[in-house]
């Protein structure tokens, strides 16, 4: 068994002065899918905001063994963690084409570049179309899609996602948890998923992690959490 | 209709440099949502920079190229040391630091140069030209120049990565950080540019309001009206801004109201733009979230 | 001056008040003039702290307002024979209605455009003084010269001595004004609208009344200053109103302190002694020295942002603080606004 991927012990995050998570520990195993599962304001988009370091943190956190809590955001996003933050935070100004590119910044091959973006144009064919658009002017999905394609083109080792379902058809969605399953499986990418659907999170995933109110509630295998009783009364809905 | 042309062509030279003085304003603007008071001052500075390289013998064209690129490490610099600290203060605190910075390099300025006016060679005049009957050789000369920042800066943000992780820093910060944008280095460089392309500004209108440490505020005022005009966060409209006052300004300098008060109808502007529509004629709209 | 309220502040008010009586009748007839011009550049940082410091708008432009009180003063005396106990209060009336017509579309420009357009009106002020079609009324760029006050009622003071002492009675009731302005409801709402604008709109305060009526107080406070100046120069031109005063009363409440009113007493023997300072080192340094002022004003303005946000009487305050913790409610806080240590962006869940 290799070492997790991430792991992260006795995490808090504070935003200003007030504390949001209390103390969390969890793991993304490596090549692995954990998802982290939570009602609203449990703190789950807190969690990658602190892993990547866009707010204050404090504890024990490793990618791949090396402690990366004290790294500014661009840092620990060209370690090759990438994220992709609720609300998509696509560069709605800039085309898709732009956006993408925007993904490589940080790459220096063109070769593996150039076709990599060959890759994502034939995950998401979508964006192949609307390639000179403004993204801005995508659909919820589309912009998904590009935030994901996006965070892809850094040729990360981690992709968190921040509720990749959010706001989005179920059709879409499917169709993007199908690619996120191809990208795991494929390339070998881990994967650690913030979601409020929890049966879609649970059905990708093998890990999970129950949030409430910034602690962990409960956390093992995803077979274990969705049989878990309280788990399927509150958060699947049966 | 003579006299018409020569104020419409000496409009367009000093157009150009309100154009170029008002695209760096809207490019610090976009980056930080703050208006660069020392704009003026740090030009006139450069200015100095160049004089004082031509004073010891070199020739225009050298100074001309080290002043820019001298301009644009200060403006690095600049970024770095004194901006960077007030990042997250509040305006007044920023706009108090901009007052600063310009009332020190003014008196740099003077201190180094003297307080006295000085005439400042133009590489263009003496030049046999062909439309001397309209406009001199510098400004024809100046307009050339003015085409030519505008386009490599245009070349630049749109084509090169650097300029798109620019582009981006400006508008996203958060996102870019999460591509591994180094957001911080993307302003100071933004500085750095706006220090340059003002450094040319000024070494365009040198020779025509001649050398002296206080010859940037009129123009940076004018600057201010063509940003606001066009749109502060728009640089196609900083620019078309600028020029429309160079060209109005003289227009109306010439035919309407005298010379002598040009820059109360950049004033005038000002207001009467932020009155009415203040995003300018090609700004975004801007809406706060209550 | 620390806050009157408390011991020490009482001690040190009637300090300077007394000295400030005494002032004239032991200095010499240039000493006395300078002090005069403190107590004229105290009314008019009074003034833009009123507006900058403790309601939060930027205004670069002062030394607009100064200058109609100025030549509306020396107009009203020379054109139209007013003495200047009346002349000056009529040209800070119109001031105050510049200041407070100014205020309006000063609404809609919000704090960083505000500062851009009074830049502007800085800017072209001297311009606009000279413009030749006013030239019957403001003498063109020669100015108007007129005679110094004469002292009534045959009191045995010199001139220069009466002129001071009106003066003097003029900054203290104009102190004493502001000063019940900023501790009563007034004052509370104009922090209200500078720190939580929004916050202020929904408790019902008229946002737009008090930001245009602070902005006519403090144009009145600045014409006033600028009449009185009047007096005591003797001649009004149009160089003297541009950019480089605007730019000083920002030195001076900034160095005094944003949103105190007892530090533009210190602001304005700042602005006041700096330059002369400089002056004199021309004689040992040059003329190079001429260029200290600016640099000193540059330098101090951004090292005060830095490290004393608050300004000159914020770290007295302070300090006396350390000795006699006072349990009151202060509204004289960080001028700068909310956030003065600007440490990280607050970011939300």
């Amino acid at each position: 068994m290799s070492p997790p991927i991430l792991e992260t012990k006795g995490l808090e995050a504070w935003y200003g002065p007030a504390r949001a998570l209390h103390g969390v520990d969890f793991e993304v195993e490596d090549g692995g899918v954990t998802a982290v599962l939570g009602a609203n304001g449990a703190g789950k988009t807190t969690i990658l905001r602190a892993l990547s370091g866009l707010i204050r943190r404090t504890g024990d956190i490793r990618f791949r063994g090396r402690p990366i809590g004290a790294l500014a955001t661009e840092d620990v996003a060209r370690l090759g963690i990438a994220h992709v933050p609720d609300g998509r935070g696509t560069f709605v100004d800039l085309t898709v084409e732009e956006n993408l590119r925007l993904g490589a910044y940080v790459r220096a091959d063109r070769q593996s570049v150039r076709a990599d973006f060959d890759r994502m144009f034939g995950l998401f064919p979508r964006l192949a179309e609307r390639r000179r658009q403004q993204a801005g002017t995508l659909s919820g999905g589309e912009q998904q899609m590009l935030a994901i394609a996006r965070a892809l083109l850094m040729r990360p080792s981690l992709l968190m996602l921040d509720e990749p379902s959010f706001g989005l058809a179920p059709l879409v969605v499917a169709e993007i948890f199908r690619a996120l399953g191809e990208i795991n499986r494929d390339e070998g990418v881990s994967l650690l998923i913030v979601e409020q659907n929890a049966s879609l999170a649970l059905d990708l995933a093998d890990r999970a992690v129950l949030i409430e109110t910034g602690r962990v509630a409960l956390s093992g295998p995803s077979q274990m959490i969705r049989a878990d009783d309280a788990v399927r009364r509150a958060y699947l809905g049966y | 209709m003579g006299e018409f042309l020569h104020q419409l062509a000496s409009g367009l030279a000093l157009g150009g440099v309100y154009a170029i003085m008002a695209l760096a304003l809207v490019m610090i603007y976009q980056a930080t949502h703050l208006i660069n008071f020392a704009q003026g001052e740090m030009a006139m500075f450069s200015t100095y920079f160049a004089w004082k390289l031509m004073d010891l013998g070199e020739p225009y064209w050298f100074a001309f190229f080290a002043t820019i690129v001298a301009s644009f490490i200060c403006g690095v610099v600049i970024e770095r040391l004194v901006v960077r600290p007030f990042a997250n203060a509040p305006i007044l605190a920023s706009v108090i630091v901009f007052i600063g910075l310009s009332l020190i390099f003014n008196s740099l300025a003077g201190w180094l140069y003297g307080f006295s006016v000085t005439s400042f060679d133009s590489p263009f005049n003496g030049r046999p030209w062909f439309g001397a009957g309209y406009m001199s050789a510098h400004e024809a000369g100046a307009i050339v120049v003015t085409l030519c920042v505008l386009a490599l800066v245009y070349a630049f943000f749109r084509l090169t990565p650097l300029g798109l992780a620019m582009r981006a820093a400006a508008q996203n910060p958060v996102s870019s950080r999460l591509v591994g944008i180094r957001v911080g280095w993307m302003l100071a460089i933004g500085w750095g540019l706006a220090a340059a392309i003002g450094s040319v500004a000024g070494m365009m209108a040198a020779p025509i309001v001649y050398l002296d440490p206080n010859m940037m505020g009129g123009v940076l005022l004018y600057a201010f009206a063509g940003a606001v005009l066009g749109g502060i966060d728009n640089p196609f409209g900083a620019v078309f801004g600028g020029v429309a006052v160079g060209v109005l300004g003289n227009l109306i300098g010439a035919y309407l109201v005298g010379d002598e008060v040009k820059l109360s109808v950049a004033l005038a502007i000002i207001i009467a733009v932020l009155v009415w529509r203040p995003s300018g004629l090609f700004g975004r709209r801007l809406v706060a979230r209550v | 001056m620390a806050d009157a309220d408390s011991a020490p502040g009482a001690l040190v008010a009637i300090a300077v008040a007394v000295f400030a009586l005494a002032f004239p009748f032991a200095a010499s007839g240039y000493h006395i003039y300078q002090g005069a011009q403190v107590l004229i550049l105290a009314i008019a940082l009074l003034g833009l702290n009123l507006l900058t410091g403790f309601n939060g708008q930027i205004s670069l432009g002062h030394g607009a307002f100064f200058a109609i009180g100025s030549y509306g003063a020396a107009i009203l005396m020379v054109k139209f024979g007013l003495p200047y106990w009346a002349a000056i209060p009529l040209a800070s009336v119109v001031c105050f209605i510049a200041g407070f017509l100014f205020g309006f579309p000063a609404l809609r420009f919000g704090g960083l455009y505000l500062a851009l357009a009074t830049f502007a009106l800085a800017v072209a002020t001297p311009q606009i003084l000279s413009y030749k079609g006013f030239d019957a009324l403001t003498g063109g760029s020669q100015g108007l010269t007129l005679a110094k006050p004469s002292v009534p009622f045959g009191i045995a003071l010199t001139p220069d001595q009466w002129l001071y002492l009106v003066c003097l009675a003029c900054a203290a009731a104009h102190y004493w004004a502001a000063r019940n302005l900023v501790r009563g409801r007034i004052g509370r709402a104009l922090v209200a609208i500078r720190d939580q604008p929004i916050a202020a709109e929904t408790m019902g305060i008229n946002a737009a009344l008090y930001k245009t009526t602070c902005f006519g107080v403090s144009a009145l406070y600045a014409g006033v200053a600028g009449g009185l100046s009047t007096l005591a120069v003797g001649f009004v031109s149009p160089e003297s109103f541009g950019l480089a005063l605007s730019l000083a009363f920002l030195v001076g409440i900034v160095v005094g302190g944003l949103a105190s009113l007892g530090g533009a007493l210190f602001g304005a023997l700042f602005i006041e002694f700096v330059p002369n300072i400089a002056d004199q080192l021309t004689v040992s340094f040059g003329e190079g020295a001429k260029a200290l002022p600016g640099a000193i004003y540059g330098a101090l303005l951004i090292l005060v942002m830095a490290a004393m946000p608050t300004g000159v009487a914020g770290a007295a305050r302070a300090a006396a603080r350390a000795f006699a913790p006072s349990r009151q409610a202060k509204v004289e806080k960080g001028g700068v606004g909310v956030a003065v240590k600007y440490e990280g962006k607050e970011e939300s869940p």
